[in-house]
């Protein structure tokens, strides 16, 4: 056609993609599947109710239920010391172990390993091997103490409520030590494509090792500090399975009950005739808290890079 | 000029609808109406012959048990050539998220395990099948010698659900050997709790670790043994009507002073609390604990197969109250119930082989000579399912075969405690409570009529939400 352009037919240009378009196809459909459906059905759910086998619009009703429980709330306050713990513990940790192995000349292949490690482990055995280690009568670390004739501890057993609970503490020990190596090599990773004339300009300019790394290192890092920070506190509010394997997911007085361990009790647990439509609706609740901050959080670090 | 055509079609319009349209079809999958029948059942029946799955089978990994099953029926199939028994295996008979999964799916097995507290949820499911035309006393024949009370649990109304074959109460386990220890006579556990307190003293004085009385007060079990030692007291947890919380009041008081007073004023408990089910046995395996409450099944299920326990050292006394005779237990066991999908073939098998396995005195669970050469234990008083004549002759047949003292049990025996059953919403009640036990067991100055008044208006919220 005189002037302008066209665009080929879509047969012809579907067909020399039609491999890329299957891949496509069959990653839409398995996010359908495993993603989407349950999450559409879980919406539905939670307006719902079921009797003698016959399921009906229960409106908000489970939604009002699952607000007046008294451990609602308890599981939240739990969820978010969960995350703020790991946080400070969790966030902070790798990354200044990924500067130091930065720094390191020697055996860093073999640091690089073990720092990754109890990734590789199972959940479940790296939380069984904790719960061990923590048990107040016969486990390691309260004979170490007890040798070292220092007060032992009931770790995660440990009764109280007053923040941080040395119960949670315990837990989040546990979660840092056995999630840190994923996070501690992509920090790595970043680190050592930060140019290396940066620093050496900051030496030259009398800088120390904390005015570099506060300088050019958390600058240079930024984005994946910051995705990170999001990925982690959006994983830290699903915790689940290190307080149900290290102590049954209550914990004394319900101090280490998550909202995810409260979804579980509500499916499964709690009551005579299992909930699902009261799970289903905290889920939801879970899902828009997530959705929310996430959007928020994408948003004003979107403002901030522009 | 080419052929080909302008087209406003582009590649990002074919991915958007391809996008759509996965989005599409989870919405629509997820709006059908849901399902929870499954007509394809893991058994059949042609030309008379019946297949019936039975789940609760011990597993492999408990040898003489599932020899014992497996002997069970090759001898049932035998005698009834047209009915196959395909056993599942399984450590653990009921496992909630699996159970809740089958039963949304309708995936359960012909005849499936439950607790009592399970019939509601299965009937919510609409996976119970309606089995009162199949049991009476000609196809059970111990159908009528069954106690009331534990026929109750599979029943709603007037129509019958499920068989029951397990039941018990739970009592006072006793340390034998740390009561002689002490200068106690271990044939006459404590019945009041003024004694047991003056036991548990006497116990904790020969130090090395020892205390005289232990207790749960998390993960649910804490607000569990409230209830049983409420019930003991001549109190209950729960309103007649189900709907308001009624631990608060004088029964519900002196428990908790009771575990108050032998935990700060006598110290005969561990400092160590927020204990859960498990670690009260391992205390009692390892010699270090001289009294708990428990079913009778604690002692030979787990203390002396799990944590090294000689079974002669233990024994059984009621369950304390402040009158010294228990007004009545909390009581649980153990139900087989049917699938919805079962055919009245399937059924009429379920019921005969139960029959068999279950509820015949020598046969099955109760085949006590053949427990004895296997070196399982006889002579416990679990189950307690029988009355009448049934009930002496078991109780002859188990003397006769016993590896156990039953003496060890005489006063446990003879209180005949009245089983009450789980308050409704039985977990969430536990839940709630197991904060004011550990309070109480971890708190000198627990102010227990406060405890109890909060725990009382969250019991009251648990019950209106459940309504």
């Amino acid at each position: 056609m005189p002037g302008g352009t066209h665009r080929p037919a879509i047969g012809p240009r579907v067909q020399r993609n039609l491999s890329a378009h299957g891949f496509l196809f069959g990653a839409l459909l398995c996010f359908a599947l495993f993603s989407w459906y349950p999450m559409v059905r879980e919406i539905i759910m939670s307006f719902q109710k079921t009797h003698l086998g016959v399921t009906s619009w229960a409106g908000f009703s489970n939604y009002e239920r699952i607000f007046h429980d008294p451990t609602f709330w308890t599981a939240w306050r739990n969820t978010l010391e969960f995350t703020l713990l790991a946080l400070i513990l969790g966030f902070a940790v790798p990354f200044f172990v990924a500067i130091l192995l930065n720094e390191l000349r020697h055996a860093k292949g073999y640091l690089r390993c073990l720092v990754y490690l109890p990734v590789m482990l199972p959940p479940a055995s790296a939380l069984l091997l904790f719960a061990y280690f923590y048990d107040p009568t016969y486990g390691l670390f309260n004979r170490i103490l007890h040798v070292l004739h220092l007060p032992t501890s009931q770790w995660t057993l440990t009764p109280g409520t007053t923040w941080p609970t040395m119960a949670m503490i315990s837990v989040v020990i546990a979660a840092t030590w056995m999630n840190m190596g994923g996070a501690t090599l992509i920090y790595l990773a970043a680190l050592q494509n930060i140019p290396g004339e940066l620093y050496e300009a900051a030496e030259l300019d009398g800088a120390g090792v904390f005015k570099k790394i506060r300088h050019i290192t958390i600058p240079q890092t930024r984005f994946i500090l910051s995705v990170l920070l999001l990925l982690q506190i959006v994983a830290t509010m699903q915790m689940f399975v290190e307080a149900f394997i290290l102590n049954g997911g209550q914990g004394a007085g319900n101090n280490t009950e998550s909202v995810v361990y409260l979804i579980y009790q509500y499916a499964f647990a709690l009551s005579g005739a299992s909930n699902f439509n009261s799970a289903a609706a905290l889920g939801v609740v879970l899902l828009i808290v997530l959705s929310v901050f996430s959007g928020g959080y994408l948003w004003l670090t979107r403002t901030q890079e522009r | 000029m080419g052929r080909r055509l302008r087209r406003r079609t582009g590649y990002r319009k074919v991915a958007g609808v391809t996008v759509t349209a996965a989005l599409g079809l989870a919405a629509v999958a997820a709006c059908s109406s849901s399902s929870s029948t499954s007509t394809s059942g893991n058994s059949s029946a042609s030309g008379g012959h019946v297949t019936i799955s039975v789940n609760c089978a011990p597993p492999s990994s408990s040898p003489v048990p599932y020899k014992e099953w497996n002997e069970d029926v090759a001898i049932f199939e035998k005698a009834n050539p047209n009915i196959t028994i395909h056993s599942i295996y399984a450590a653990q008979c009921d496992i909630p998220a699996q159970f809740t999964a089958q039963l949304k799916a309708g995936t359960e097995p012909n005849v499936f395990g439950t607790y009592p507290t399970d019939l509601n949820q299965v009937l919510d499911s609409g996976q119970a099948a309606d089995i009162t035309q199949y049991v009476n006393s000609s196809t059970v024949p111990t159908w009528n010698d069954i106690v009331p009370s534990v026929k109750k649990t599979v029943t709603a109304g007037s129509t019958l659900y499920g068989i029951p074959y397990q039941n018990y109460t739970q009592g006072l386990v006793i340390n034998r050997k740390l009561f002689t220890e002490a200068g106690l006579n271990p044939d006459n556990p404590p019945t009041t709790w003024a004694q047991v307190e003056q036991d548990a003293i006497a116990i904790t004085k020969l130090g090395n670790g020892i205390y005289g009385y232990g207790e749960y007060s998390s993960q649910n079990t804490g607000g569990w043994h409230f209830s049983s030692e409420v019930d003991a007291n001549g109190g209950q947890m729960v309103s007649s009507d189900g709907t308001t919380a009624s631990f608060n009041n004088a029964a519900g008081q002196a428990v908790l002073q009771a575990l108050h007073t032998l935990r700060f004023t006598d110290k005969a408990m561990s400092p160590t609390q927020g204990l859960a089910w498990g670690t009260l046995q391992k205390q009692m395996g390892a010699g270090k604990l001289g009294m708990y409450i428990a079913a009778p099944d604690d002692i030979y299920d787990v203390i002396v197969p799990q944590d090294g326990g000689n079974p002669d050292d233990y024994g059984m006394g009621p369950l304390p109250s402040d009158s010294g005779t228990p007004a009545g237990s909390l009581s649980g066991g153990n139900d087989y119930m049917f699938a919805k999908r079962d055919t009245p073939a399937q059924i009429e098998a379920g019921v005969k082989f139960i029959a068999f396995e279950d509820l015949t005195v020598g046969s099955g669970q109760f085949n006590f000579a053949r427990k004895k050469a296997d070196a399982l234990p006889v002579g416990y008083p679990e189950p307690q399912l029988f009355s009448g004549a049934t009930n002496t002759a078991y109780q002859a047949l188990m003397t006769k075969y016993a590896t156990t003292n039953p003496d060890h049990f005489k006063t446990f025996t003879a209180a005949n405690e009245e089983p009450l059953g789980e308050p409704h919403d039985a977990q969430a009640l536990y839940k709630t409570l197991d904060p004011v036990m550990l309070a109480v067991l971890t708190n000198p100055s627990a102010n227990i009529t406060s405890l109890l008044s909060s725990a009382a208006s969250q019991v009251n919220q648990i019950l209106s939400n459940s309504g």
